[in-house]
């Protein structure tokens, strides 16, 4: 990426991945009749700067899907595990397995169980309870240090899990062993199942508490903003010695006009009417890269 | 029995010296500890194998869930921690996340049963067997001296999953000589006899043996059988002990309920139907000296004599 031309051009190619999964993602979750739209929407970005951005020391996260589990990668954990079907997506898209498992997903028998699962190939550690796949992420940093392994860790938690105690344990741990290979993407999308984190419990202010804790924060302002990410990914891997958490503005639901912002569709699926609403914008969306104008 | 006697070492001392012994031969596994470093003399450890114990001080809950992290990186974590919480505060996170995935992680409780007497009810994990036996998978363990700890120590590390290794913190007399063999899943005959049966784990194994001696000079003839291998339960091997008595007994530094008293009586149910005499806890107990606590709730010698003469009249 030497010139200002490639990085706008991978900008926009990242841009179209985001629609583009995002289609498989409504139609994934259309066809299982079941798991949470909100908080899959609103995480598409940041797994996509994740799974496919460059930067200009190469891939953001170093991985390969011909070899999961591999031991010499970068890591990453969702912790936030009900976004699975968005992790999903991206996964089937590498060909980390056949795009067909999508369809079978939280169905009997199926290898797309409804949270993260260390059987599916590229899921690191299972996670859907609050809080669990971050602890588990500082434990693999942790592991990581102690044998001196170059590889990072990104984790991907969700803001209603900073409600949880054992949050804060992880976090003290990580300053305390320094673990500057740790890189930490809050979804900070304002709502969780109760409604809006500040009436249900507040978690802010977020960068102060975790520069309180010895962390390094970064504002990403807008967390479907890929120069935004891309740039806060940047920084966050220069800091040493210490932890990074970029705090990520987003909106629950991006992408499905009608559901941007509402709590209700944090676990609600879409109906025939609204998929017929929806799927036809992004479909446009998506055109509109193939024929810019 | 006497408590703490001389020469002899805790569960807990066996422990931290069979990982130390073992930490050159097997590279692969780490301890990660919730503020027991100190009682468990892991120092020792440390100063043998360097980096390969992280102390999360209090942070117990989180260090259920970075063991999963270290397994990803093909270690195999000794979690240590207080056996009252090392088991409930972190369950959810043990059963969902290290046992129905299994990974390779050993949970060690430390300072079990009534036995940690005078620090009172808040501090005697007595329901830590039935929480983790309950989990499918989950094997658990309960020695009954230093010896048969370490053997099981050795054994924890070539086997696979889950494991729950339940110590004491007392030295107890040896029963077992390095001759000794553990393996899951079998109980051990320690003393025979045709009349009365009792199955006993840990700490009561002694006391078991202390009434046996009671009941034997009364004319009773009486087996002591070793179960400390909870999950898997040799159920083969207290059908057979049933069909040879007259009489079942349990005891358990433990609630009767969900404990080793349960896992005799749900195999018994289903295979040798007969009635069980269930001794261990009912209840919560208190702060005391040892002795004391023991006599007060019928777990010492003559206080499980007492009630199988009661029951066998």
């Amino acid at each position: 990426m030497a010139t200002i031309e490639s990085f706008v051009e991978h900008l926009r190619f990242l841009e179209k991945t985001s629609v583009r999964l995002r289609i498989d993602l409504l139609r994934m979750l259309h066809n299982a009749q079941s798991g949470h739209l909100g908080g899959s929407l609103s995480v598409v970005e940041m797994l996509v700067a994740l799974y496919y951005g460059q930067l200009p020391r190469g891939q953001v996260m170093r991985y390969d899907p011909e070899k999961p589990g591999s031991e010499e990668q970068d890591y990453f954990v969702l912790s936030k595990g009900h976004a699975s079907p968005a992790l999903y997506t991206v996964l089937a898209d590498l060909e980390f397995f056949d795009k067909e498992e999508l369809a079978d997903f939280r169905q009997v028998n199926s290898m797309l169980q409804a949270y993260p699962s260390k059987k599916i190939p590229g899921i690191t550690l299972c996670s859907g309870s609050p809080a669990f796949g971050f602890a588990g992420a500082v434990g693999l940093a942790m592991a990581l240090k102690a044998e001196r392994q170059p590889w990072n860790v990104f984790c991907l938690v969700g803001d209603g899990e900073l409600q949880d105690g054992q949050f804060w344990e992880a976090v003290l741990l990580a300053h305390h062993y320094k673990l500057d290979n740790l890189i930490v993407l809050v979804d900070y999308n304002g709502l969780q199942m109760d409604g809006s984190l500040r009436t249900t419990v507040t978690v802010e202010p977020i960068a102060d508490k975790f520069e309180g804790f010895g962390w390094k924060s970064i504002h990403v302002i807008d967390g479907h903003n890929f120069e935004d990410l891309l740039i806060g990914i940047e920084r966050g891997l220069e800091i040493q010695r210490r932890p990074t958490v970029l705090i990520c503005r987003t909106v629950k639901g991006k992408g499905v006009a009608f559901a941007e912002g509402k709590a209700s569709y944090h676990a609600e699926v879409l109906s025939d009417q609204e998929m017929s609403a929806a799927l036809p914008a992004l479909e446009a969306q998506l055109k509109s890269y193939n024929h810019p104008s | 029995m006497r408590f703490n006697p001389e020469k002899q070492i805790s569960t807990e001392k066996a422990f931290t010296e069979s990982l130390v012994k073992l930490g050159g031969k097997y590279k692969n596994f780490v301890i990660l500890s919730a503020n027991v470093a100190a009682p468990l003399g892991l120092a020792a450890f440390d100063k043998e194998h360097p980096d390969r114990h992280f102390p999360f001080g209090n942070s117990l809950r989180a260090m259920i869930a970075a063991a999963s992290g270290f397994v990803v990186r093909g270690k195999i974590p000794f979690l240590c921690g207080y056996g009252i919480s090392v088991t409930g505060r972190g369950w959810d996170s043990i059963r969902n996340y290290l046992s129905a995935t299994p990974l390779n992680v050993k949970i060690v409780g430390i300072h079990a049963g009534i036995l940690n007497s005078q620090e009172g009810a808040t501090h005697q994990p007595l329901e830590d067997i039935a929480l983790m036996r309950s989990i499918p998978g989950m094997k658990v363990v309960c020695p009954a001296d230093a010896e048969e700890a370490k053997k099981a120590v050795e054994v924890m590390m070539l086997d696979y999953g889950p494991t729950y290794l339940r110590l004491m913190h007392l030295p107890l007399p040896n029963l077992y000589d390095k001759e000794y063999k553990f393996v899951f899943g079998k109980g051990n005959i320690y003393k025979s006899g045709t009349d009365v049966c009792i199955f006993a784990i840990g700490t009561t194994m002694h006391t078991a043996l202390d009434a046996a001696e009671i009941l034997e000079r009364k004319g009773k003839s009486v087996m002591v059988v070793n179960m400390s291998s909870i999950a898997p339960f040799d159920e083969d091997l207290v059908v057979e002990c049933a069909k040879a008595v007259n009489h079942v007994v349990t005891v358990e530094d433990h609630q009767i309920i969900g404990g080793l008293g349960s896992a005799v009586c749900e195999t018994l149910a289903t295979h040798y139907p007969m009635k069980v005499l269930r001794l261990g806890m009912n209840g919560f107990a208190e702060s005391g000296k040892v002795d004391d606590v023991y006599r007060k709730y019928g777990l010492d010698g003559v206080g499980i004599a007492e009630k199988i003469e009661s029951a066998t009249k």
